[in-house]
């Protein structure tokens, strides 16, 4: 028999590619539901979420530029990559939640599965929610969707890796980079996801995932300036969300309040804005085209 | 003013310059950068920031519209924001900004004499000198001859900033040492010295075109040779890191350097300049932070 110790994962940040500490020096203790402890998360402070969202603004205008198939191959090299470690997510959840282990191996099945289904979206919603306009007049009239921008999320706290899958899958989809703000008592699989987004060619930035106190952080990316759209899918004191949404009201963000997700098309939506243009159609039109 | 020495006075005492403690200059310049300046201190240098910024745009693609917004933006930032010290743009632009900056008290600063190689003929350098300051220029950055300074022709260098000096007439003279091409902390201590002889108004890092720009150490170097040199004459010059400032924090650092280094003498827009570009919004937007409480984003100031 090997005496040998275990070596354990250090559980950091995942901020513009790279796995920091949190810039604060703090950490806290991660229980699973039955009290053991699992591990020292990093305790992400104001300045942490400060760095995320300026990681999360310089990689939004490359990923908004990159094809809408390179991001659908992108998301489906994520998938593959957490198909590889499937087994490791199932541990990890199950001890983050006291699933049983078939349960949580079904339960990151269905994120991969999601990952799959938003890499088929990154062509499609576009053509589902803009197009072409029929106007009375000589002009090709489109409306486009494009991306908010930066977007943060706060992740479902009882669903750590199906829950954070799908609400940040919609919006990198649509070509936003996004800040999450993960489970705050589980966050270990929500950590463990930051790999499996660093090997599939997803550039840094994309995602960023912070974990901690949701009452300490989440107000200062309400209010941040440059945060477009705000998930409040993750918060369940309603004091403190009506406290968020009113703060993010204050910079015209979009918010989504916590409670049921829509179906996806609503949530691809939900991170877009709609930019209409107007084209003479001139010699298409005169040399009789068919438009 | 002229220099009361000759070339070959000059080019031998700055020869006689001691060596620079590479290592004590490196070290001294990193225990400056971690001083904490919060609030109300946070809140005045950067107003005092602001008003020290040379704005600057030096691109083959300028447009006489792109120094206009260039100069509205200078005159009033943001607000209640003050003003910056001065528009810098290329001589060609130098009349389109002079009209923009009439009465505001922005100056208007040109960079001249073949900026920003330098590689042209002596005469080509003093007529676009003196083409700047006929168009309007209040001051005048130019580049020293890193060739001859670099081959050991101090005194030529020498005779060249005095004959730029003498062209550009009433115009302050800034002298562009272009440290990222002298390599060593020696040769900015030279150049530094050489320069001050010669008759600088101001002595700058950097064109802002190479692989290294401004950075803390040979800043503070510069502001030592500065600080000595009014010592030992009596004069006092300017200085004006230039290129890769972008972040407020690295601003506010020069400002420590400056206040430690220099003291209150220097702390004005008179004697102490950024050369900057990008910097300009980062200040508004943590001037804006400390206002609201929270904070902004590139969306909230001006694109240019």
């Amino acid at each position: 028999m090997s005496d040998r110790l275990r070596v354990k994962k250090t559980y950091k940040l995942y901020v513009g590619g790279k796995f920091p500490r949190s810039e604060s020096g703090r950490s806290y203790p991660v229980s699973g539901p039955d009290g053991t402890e699992l591990a020292n998360a990093a305790l992400a402070s104001r300045k942490d979420a400060r760095d995320a969202v300026a990681a999360a603004r310089k990689a939004q205008r490359p990923w908004a530029g990159q094809t809408a198939y390179l991001r659908g191959q992108i998301l489906y090299r994520a998938a593959e990559m957490l198909e590889g470690r499937a087994g490791q997510f199932a541990e990890e959840l199950a001890d983050a939640t006291g699933a049983e282990p078939g349960q949580a191996l079904s339960t990151v099945e269905s994120a991969i599965d999601r990952l799959v289904h938003y890499a088929g979206w990154t062509d499609k919603y576009a053509s589902v929610l803009g197009g072409a306009n029929p106007v009375a007049g000589p002009y090709f009239n489109h409306t486009k969707p494009e991306p908010l921008g930066v977007v943060a999320v706060v992740a479902p706290q009882d669903d750590p890796l199906l829950g954070l899958v799908e609400a940040v899958a919609p919006a990198i989809a649509a070509g936003n980079t996004v800040v999450v703000l993960a489970s705050e008592a589980k966050p270990l699989p929500a950590l463990s996801f930051g790999e499996v987004l660093a090997t599939s060619d997803l550039p840094g930035g994309v995602v960023n995932l912070l974990s901690g106190k949701v009452a300490e952080v989440a107000p200062h990316l309400a209010a941040h300036a440059d945060v477009n759209g705000l998930d409040l899918g993750g918060v369940a004191d309603a004091d403190l969300a009506a406290g968020l949404e009113a703060a993010a009201a204050e910079t015209l963000k979009v918010v989504r309040r916590p409670g049921k997700a829509g179906s996806p098309l609503d949530l691809l939506r939900q991170w877009t804005e709609y930019k209409t243009v107007w084209h003479p159609a001139g010699m298409a039109a005169a040399a009789g085209g068919a438009y | 003013m002229g220099s009361i020495l000759s070339g070959a006075e000059a080019a031998a005492l700055v020869r006689a310059l001691p060596g620079v403690d590479a290592v004590g200059l490196e070290a001294r310049a990193a225990g400056l950068a971690t001083r904490s300046v919060k609030q109300e201190s946070k809140a005045r240098a950067i107003d005092l920031a602001i008003s020290m910024i040379d704005l600057t745009t030096l691109e083959g693609a300028d447009t006489p519209g792109k120094v206009r917004s260039l100069a509205a933006k200078a005159v009033r930032p943001d607000g209640d924001a003050p003003s910056t010290a001065a528009v810098c743009v290329y001589p060609s632009m130098v009349a389109t900004a002079a009209e923009a900056l009439e009465g505001t008290g922005v100056k208007v600063a040109s960079v001249a004499t073949g900026f920003p190689a330098g590689q042209v003929p002596l005469d080509v350098r003093l007529a676009d000198t003196e083409a700047a300051v006929r168009a309007g220029a209040d001051e005048i950055d130019m580049v020293i001859n890193r060739g001859a300074f670099l081959s050991g022709d101090l005194e030529r260098v020498f005779h060249e900033i005095a004959a730029v000096k003498a062209a550009s007439g009433d115009a302050r003279l800034k002298v562009i040492l272009e440290t990222g091409e002298l390599v060593t902390y020696d040769d900015v201590r030279r150049a530094s010295w050489l320069a001050m002889h010669a008759g600088a108004d101001f002595i700058k890092t950097s064109t802002g075109k190479v692989g290294v720009n401004a950075t803390l150490p040979v800043t503070l170097l510069m502001m030592q040779a500065v600080r000595d040199f009014r010592a030992a004459t009596g004069v006092q010059v300017g200085v004006k890191p230039a290129g890769g400032i972008r972040g407020t924090k690295d601003a506010i650092k020069y400002l420590v350097c400056v206040n430690e280094t220099l003291g209150d003498d220097w702390l004005t827009n008179e004697w102490f300049r950024f050369g900057a570009s990008s910097l300009l919004n980062d200040l508004l937007m943590q001037r804006q932070k400390l206002k609201t409480g929270h904070y902004s984003g590139p969306d909230y100031v001006t694109v240019d």
